[in-house]
């Protein structure tokens, strides 16, 4: 939790504990809360021993996908004589996401230290933290505590004093959702627009300008730090007992129909009903929540009962049927239309589909336009069908997933709460709009 | 060049050895499958964003796009099973939820693949009951019209225009689906190989200006030939009907053009249509022209030139059949033939290697002077007082004009009056390049077939034709049934022809034996 709330006792602090402290900020206020340690004891060691020590810890992509980030880093082969580059995935634009804007805003040298430490870690000289245009804040920040890290000697052509150059630059978004997906993110750093590549070739064989290449989220690199003071096992052990495969802390950003939305930080596994109910404070007065969507809008949503079950790690999100994503926790209400909600999503990704695969520039926006047709009250029965069968056609075909990051709330939403669309398609009313509570 | 082993795979059951690195979607056009596909093209870099060519791939968990994914050993690849077919029929309707279906007014159609596709695998109606998103169609410059409803957004244009055109002109503009190709501000289609964007379109969204509401693609009759247009000698079809020439567009030929032709060629069709042919042998009589028949106008001709040194006058874009007998007929006479080249800017595409629309805009010159012939800025200027001046389809100028009281007589052989040409003795008309068939030489001394697309006016005949009974009447034994045995004699009597048959030509030609020297020009 960050500023201006104060932090709910059951939560573990690392990443967030400065958010609201404006000292922290600064490079004094971070070197005096034991910043840069990490990088300066990082410098002196093997890149290959730190990735060692990354990959002993657990520590998985931030951004959505989790792929483990030391697995990731030994990739890039050391010494090949290649140019390498690290770009740090500050794009932050899955809705009901927000962990990382906190992170630069507050802490930014606990970025810097972590790009630094996995600059070295994977044999670049320069990386690029890249964030989305919108965060004009962020940005601020992160130029200021780059101007202040530069000028102290922390980064640049003799990063600590050992000689060895680490470049740091930021680059902005221009308000483009894509730019989040790894490979739109390098087109958009060259300067070309940002359109997803066809994998193979991966990053770590062809990059941002055609060399290898490691993009890891903001998060990710903030948590690098404090695994290299801690150790490996420190982080290991803020897991689940019987899943040794979600470790560490992870931030949540909640919002939506809950009484205290905000950013969390809880350790893997973490019991979701708890947390729903517990630390974020419940539903609003007077209503129930019913559906969840926990990571981020692209995955499965979930009803409460199902979000209950859960606990907060990477397999125990997929064993209620979701993912984790992001951790960009979005709570829907009683009080919401579903189909609406749905339609909303849709609309968003329909909007930011990057128009390369056909199936997403033209099925995202007639997905939209159906569910806006049924929120309309124009829906028909056989507008379901061809809902889900265009999500069919959407999923796993094209270059990148914003395709099936629109199938799956759609997909998933009908599956789980039909009957609200058969309620809009019959004219029946399904939520009463409640009165205001006092 | 090292034998790289083979990879082996399976395509539809068909087993199929290809170089390592080969696509699926190319390994597969050589087991004969064709893989359904809209943004691939072999002469532009992979997009793999139509996703039209998904195939499935045994041990993949998805299915994978067949244009941007490489064969490995052992694989079993699936084209037309369930799954895939399902893809391809999604992408189909997906395509055409916004497509106009104004197949009846649209130039693409009988020739367009979102046709060709969606009758082959797709769906038979369409879910869509929405509005359909209209755009207002858009003058590219050039020869190009944007016709936007109609985009498939395959991006071959725009991939073109940047890495073949190396003239950014084109871009997506807009994201999902109100995207649409945009043109940088201030820039036009007016590349000298722009036109090229209308045929690598799969769909009918860039069509020609020119031949726009023409003819329909199923009216078209279709030939091989070569593009006169310069010395570049690209392959081409002449698509006829009604014995017109309607359009030109490249044949692909990997030795020459790829799959490109430039804009000038395209536009050739306008002289291969001209009207003022020569279409009667006739006789310079007392009163005028008197029209002969062909016995009496050959007779004629050989009698005017017996006993006298004959020099021609020859357009290094006749044929190799026709120069050579042209040089055989001065020859014997111990005399001598020349040409001038019309000159014209090279414009090359720089993404092709050894491709340009030449500054030599003549298709043959290499040929006239295998052949015999010299390259001359002002030919007349090596003919002999008392000559008899043979002008074969040669256009002359007005200083040429001054050179002609040297001649004693002038024969015209010509599909055309030779421009700034006062008199002519003997006319003998001629077939042009599309109406017979022979071979031509391009400037890195490739010998190339062209086939004959319609009709040629009046009594014309074929040049080679014209030339051997000339040759006949000269009492030359020249007795040639088809162009191929004009082509036969060339090939035993000139060296730079030897071991070049009319057959092993094909349709993509063959270099002559020193062509060597001409691909060092090329450097």
């Amino acid at each position: 939790m960050g500023y201006p709330h104060q932090p709910h006792p059951r939560e573990t602090l690392v990443l967030s504990k400065h958010f609201g402290d404006a000292e922290a900020r600064t490079l004094d206020g971070w070197k005096k809360r034991g910043g840069y340690k990490a990088l300066e004891m990082a410098l002196g060691m093997d890149p290959v021993a730190i990735q060692n020590v990354v990959k002993e810890s657990g520590l998985r992509g931030r951004g959505g996908a989790g792929f483990p980030t030391g697995l990731k880093w030994s990739f890039m082969k050391i010494g090949d004589g290649k140019p390498h580059y690290l770009c740090c995935n500050a794009d932050e634009s899955e809705p009901g996401t927000f962990k990382d804007r906190e992170i630069m805003r507050w802490t930014p040298h606990a970025l810097i230290e972590g790009v630094a430490i996995g600059a070295y870690a994977i044999g670049a000289e320069t990386a690029y933290i890249y964030i989305r245009g919108e965060f004009t804040e962020p940005i601020q920040r992160m130029e200021a505590a780059l101007a202040e890290a530069r000028a102290a000697g922390v980064i640049g052509k003799n990063a600590m004093g050992t000689g060895k150059t680490i470049d740091i630059w930021v680059h902005k978004g221009a308000g483009a959702y894509i730019c989040g997906e790894e490979t739109a993110l390098m087109n958009s750093i060259e300067g070309r627009r940002g359109n997803p590549r066809i994998k193979p070739p991966f990053p770590a064989v062809a990059g941002l300008f055609g060399k290898p290449t490691t993009i890891n989220n903001v998060e990710t690199l903030a948590a690098v730090p404090h695994i290299l003071n801690n150790g490996a096992d420190w982080y290991k052990k803020m897991s689940r007992p019987d899943n040794p495969k979600s470790t560490g802390t992870k931030l949540w950003s909640v919002c939506g129909n809950i009484a205290r939305p905000g950013n969390y930080e809880v350790e893997m596994g973490f019991p979701f009903g708890e947390f729903l109910h517990e630390v974020c404070g419940g539903a609003l007065p007077g209503r129930t929540i019913k559906a969840i969507i926990p990571g981020g809008s692209s995955v499965p949503i979930i009803t409460l009962e199902e979000a209950e079950r859960g606990v907060m790690d990477y397999e125990g999100m997929v064993s209620v049927g979701t993912m984790l994503g992001s951790a960009g926790c979005i709570v829907i209400d009683s009080a919401q239309s579903m189909p609406k909600q749905i339609a909303r999503l849709a609309r968003f990704y329909a909007h930011e589909s990057c128009a390369q695969c056909t199936q997403c520039r033209e099925g995202t926006a007639w997905t939209t336009k159906i569910l806006e047709r049924i929120v309309a009250g124009d829906g028909t029965a056989e507008d379901l069908d061809t809902l889900l069968d265009i999500g069919e056609s959407m999923t796993g075909k094209t270059i990148c997933v914003l395709s099936d990051s629109c199938a799956t709330p759609v997909s998933s939403g009908l599956q789980k709460f039909r009957h609200e669309f058969e309620a809009l398609i019959t004219r029946k009313t399904v939520h009463a709009v409640p009165t205001v509570v006092a | 060049m090292a034998d790289t082993p083979l990879v082996n795979l399976t395509i539809e059951g068909r087993p199929v050895a290809v170089a390592p690195g080969t696509t699926i979607l190319e390994a597969a056009k050589t087991a004969g499958v064709l893989i359904p596909h809209y943004c691939y093209h072999p002469g532009l870099p992979v997009a793999g964003v139509c996703r039209m060519c998904l195939v499935e791939v045994e041990k993949f968990p998805k299915l994978a796009p067949s244009c941007a994914t490489a064969v490995a050993e052992g694989q079993v690849v699936h084209v037309h099973s369930e799954k895939a077919r399902e893809a391809r029929k999604g992408v189909l309707e997906m395509l055409l939820i916004n497509h106009p279906l104004d197949c009846p007014i649209c130039d693409q159609a009988g020739e367009c693949e979102l046709q060709d596709y969606t009758y082959q695998e797709g769906r038979k109606d369409s879910r869509y009951r929405e509005p359909k998103r209209f755009n207002a169609a858009e003058d590219f410059g050039g020869d190009v019209r944007y016709v936007q409803n109609r985009c498939i957004l395959c991006t071959r244009c725009v991939r073109f225009m940047d890495d073949v055109a190396h003239d950014t002109v084109l871009n997506v503009s807009e994201r999902g689906d109100r995207a649409f190709i945009g043109k940088f501000e201030g820039k036009d289609l007016t590349h000298a190989w722009a036109a090229n964007v209308v045929d690598l379109c799969p769909v009918g969204a860039l069509v020609s200006k020119d031949f726009l509401n023409k003819a329909r693609a199923w009216e078209l009759d279709r030939t091989a030939s070569v593009c006169t247009g310069c010395s570049q000698g690209c392959n081409i079809i002449v698509e006829t009907r009604d014995n017109t020439v309607m359009r030109l567009r490249p044949r692909s030929n990997e030795s020459v053009n790829q799959f490109f032709m430039c804009d000038h060629g395209r536009g050739d069709y306008r002289r291969l249509n001209r009207r003022d042919r020569i279409e009667v042998p006739s006789i310079l009589g007392a009163s005028g022209h008197v029209t002969v028949d062909w016995d009496v106008a050959l007779e004629a001709a050989a009698r005017v030139i017996k006993g006298k040194r004959v020099f021609v006058l020859a357009s290094p874009n006749l044929s190799n059949e026709a120069l050579h007998l042209l040089s055989r007929i001065a020859r014997r006479s111990g005399g001598a033939g020349a040409f001038r080249v019309p000159l014209g800017g090279e414009a090359p595409l720089p993404g092709a290697p050894d491709l340009a629309l030449r500054a030599d805009r003549a298709a043959n010159a290499t040929g006239a002077q295998l052949l015999g012939f010299t390259r001359h800025d002002a030919p007349l200027d090596l003919m002999q007082a008392g000559d008899a001046l043979i002008v074969a389809d040669h256009d002359l100028t007005e200083g040429d004009a001054a050179s002609l009281s040297k001649a004693a007589v002038t024969i015209v052989i010509g599909s055309a009056m030779p421009a700034n040409l006062p008199k002519a003795d003997i006319v003998l008309p001629i077939a042009n390049v599309v109406e017979e068939e022979g071979t031509l030489t391009n400037l890195r001394g490739r010998v190339q077939r062209f086939l004959q697309a319609k009709a040629a006016p009046g009594m014309a005949r074929p040049s080679w034709y014209v030339l051997a009974d000339l040759l006949g009447a000269l009492g030359e034994k020249a007795d040639y049934f088809v162009a191929g045995d004009a082509f036969g004699a060339l090939a035993a009597s000139e060296a730079a022809f030897a071991g070049l048959t009319y057959d092993s030509l094909g349709l993509r030609g063959l270099p002559v034996i020193d062509a060597a020297r001409f691909a060092e020009a090329a450097r």
